[in-house]
């Protein structure tokens, strides 16, 4: 096995027992970017030579005692999240040369404990899309199939975690762009519960729905990172007190569980038959599964048919404000063409936006705008109580949810672009639960007759990491 | 329902975002795909629902306001991210001289 194949908990111990070091570790992933990145594109920027400082700094910390469990393991982070001193771009021209003079506190506190940063990891512009074709740095091709996309829109995160080219990728999951890409590429992803990772340091996208999380080869090592990375922070007043829980000690342990199977995310219209048979063969391996206490209750959701509707008012409105901050005035691009204040603005952000965040923006406006806000904006705010309500009684009754994650896999590249509806409704499993703030995880189930992986999305009530988790590593393997 | 070109001009103009001329057809067929599509909430029933504006019950987060002092090393840090620059000020131009707005 090559040391970029590691999984995180692998990694620390072939760091612990010296059987490598982390300049050795590092060198693999690099050389694998190296070797795959002009046809996968899952790098932005990639930063050699501070990686291999950081890796070397991390062996000293080792070797005198000071080992921490990220300590020495190279990662890569989505480039819509800021990293102190070392360029983000958003995967925005407009951003082209912006280079963060402060952090994300998620990212500070894993290199803190000593993690390696290998580069910034492509993406669609500010999370803008569910296939990674709306970056202004070209597509990423899925390294299952480089003629299909890798999922959006942490695309260059999911495939260079599937490729091998980090251990582990952070990234931001608004109405799916975690758990989805992680599907289409056939990793683990974990959108966790809004307010429990500090959103500070991301650039904003939907404030009332963003949240930062991990994507790695295994469930243990998503655990292993939320260890790290949850928590209150004072620089974000929407993260929760609510003390963190030892993922880790909370794994394959024996538990109960009654598991939601909601009818309206299986018979959905454009639902792959064999997305749904696999998801649905690995419910029975599960029920199989005589170690395994899991009772099955069908559920409804009724209003689940809303939830991109709704995502894509909510979205494109704070999308709108947030992004009035770049502006081509204090720092990022400022247009060559611009003779006046306005047109600092409009020609800035004309070129350095895409098409689909200037559709946003526009989209977003025009719902905000005197006259339409009852009928756009608190229209959408009223029906998202009611996904939050469908959800609320479905946890009533039942522990978790399970769902597939995608209705389909791994699409063509080019295939949606030029239909913005499929594109959009390509999230249709992933945005109600991001819309009420809720967990979720998918895990890979299989891969299809085409060879492309199909992913299983367990949702948990908001805040219930620990059992989502739990069960997760239970049924990874059945 | 259909957003005119001249209802994209107005909405690009007030989103401070040059659109070409040769796209505002395509913008304003994609904006009237994606408010149509939209339009189904119309069919859900919110008589007394009220909105959700957050999901994770917190109120009134506060703080000491204190003022923790910036870095020299930072503060040139931002200045050098300013596109446009005379010394150590950003340069930018006039606010009240501005005629291409309506």
């Amino acid at each position: 096995m090559n040391l970029n194949e590691l999984t995180i908990k692998q990694a620390y111990e072939g760091l612990k027992n010296k059987e490598f070091t982390s300049v050795e570790l590092t060198k693999a992933c690099l050389n694998r970017i190296k070797e795959r990145n002009k046809d996968i594109n899952a790098f932005i920027s990639v930063f050699e030579e501070s990686a291999l400082a950081e890796a070397k700094k991390a062996d000293e910390m080792i070797s005198s005692g000071k080992q921490q469990m990220l300590t020495g393991i190279p990662f890569s982070v989505k480039d819509a999240i800021d990293t102190l001193d070392l360029r983000s771009t958003g995967a925005a021209k407009i951003l082209d040369n912006y280079v963060p003079p402060f952090e994300s506190t998620v990212i500070s506190k894993i290199r803190a404990q000593g993690a390696v940063l290998l580069g910034k990891n492509n993406c669609d512009a500010f999370g803008h899309g569910a296939s990674n074709e709306n970056s202004m740095y070209g597509p990423v091709a899925n390294p299952h199939d480089l003629t299909k996309v890798a999922g959006g829109s942490s695309g260059g995160s999911s495939a260079a975690v599937a490729d091998h080219q980090c251990i582990f990728a952070i990234a931001e999951d608004t109405g799916g762009s975690i758990r989805q890409p992680a599907s289409f590429c056939g990793i683990v992803g974990l959108r966790p519960s809004y307010g429990r990772n500090s959103r500070y340091g991301i650039m904003p996208m939907a404030s009332s729905l963003d949240t930062v999380g991990p994507m790695t080869k295994t469930v243990e090592d998503i655990a292993i990172l939320m260890e790290v990375i949850a928590g209150s922070d004072e620089k974000d007043a929407t993260t929760v007190p609510d003390e963190v829980p030892e993922y880790t000690k909370n794994l394959n342990k024996k538990e109960k569980f009654v598991i939601g199977l909601p009818q309206e995310y299986f018979e959905t219209d454009g639902m792959h038959e064999e997305t749904r048979k696999l998801v649905e063969n690995k419910i029975e391996k599960i029920k199989a599964h005589t170690e395994l206490e899991v009772e099955f209750k069908p559920v409804s959701l009724p209003y689940t048919k809303y939830g991109i509707p709704v995502y894509y008012i909510i979205v494109p409105s704070e999308d709108s404000s947030n992004l009035g901050r770049i502006d081509g005035v204090r720092y990022g691009m400022r247009s060559k063409e611009a003779k006046d204040l306005y047109n600092i603005y409009a020609k800035s952000r004309g070129e350095g936006f895409p098409e689909e965040v200037k559709r946003r923006i526009m989209v977003g406006t025009y719902s905000l705008s005197s006259g339409y806000y009852d009928a756009y904006y608190s229209k959408a705010q009223k029906v998202r109580t009611l996904i939050i309500e469908d959800f609320n009684q479905a946890f009533a009754q039942v522990d978790l949810l399970i769902t597939p994650t995608s209705p389909f896999t791994a699409f063509d590249m080019n295939g949606k672009i030029n239909d913005l509806m499929a594109m959009y409704l390509a999230d249709v499993f992933v945005s109600p639960s991001a819309v009420a703030g809720l967990p979720g995880i998918s895990i890979p189930v299989g891969n299809d007759s085409k060879n492309l992986p199909v992913g299983m999305q367990i949702i948990a009530p908001r805040l219930g990491e620990e059992k989502l988790l739990n069960f997760a590593s239970l049924v990874e393997n059945v | 329902m259909k957003l005119e070109k001249e209802e994209i001009k107005q909405i690009s103009t007030l989103s401070r975002l040059e659109i070409e001329e040769e796209k505002q057809e395509m913008y304003s067929d994609q904006l009237s795909t994606v408010f149509g599509y939209i339009k189904m909430l119309e069919e859900v029933d919110t008589e007394g629902v009220k909105e959700t504006t957050q999901v994770t019950g917190l109120e009134d987060v506060v703080r000491e306001d204190i003022v923790i002092a910036s870095s020299e090393e930072k503060r040139q840090k931002l200045i050098a991210l300013f596109p446009e620059k005379s010394g150590d000020l950003l340069k930018v131009d006039a606010v009240f001289d501005n005629s291409t707005e309506e």
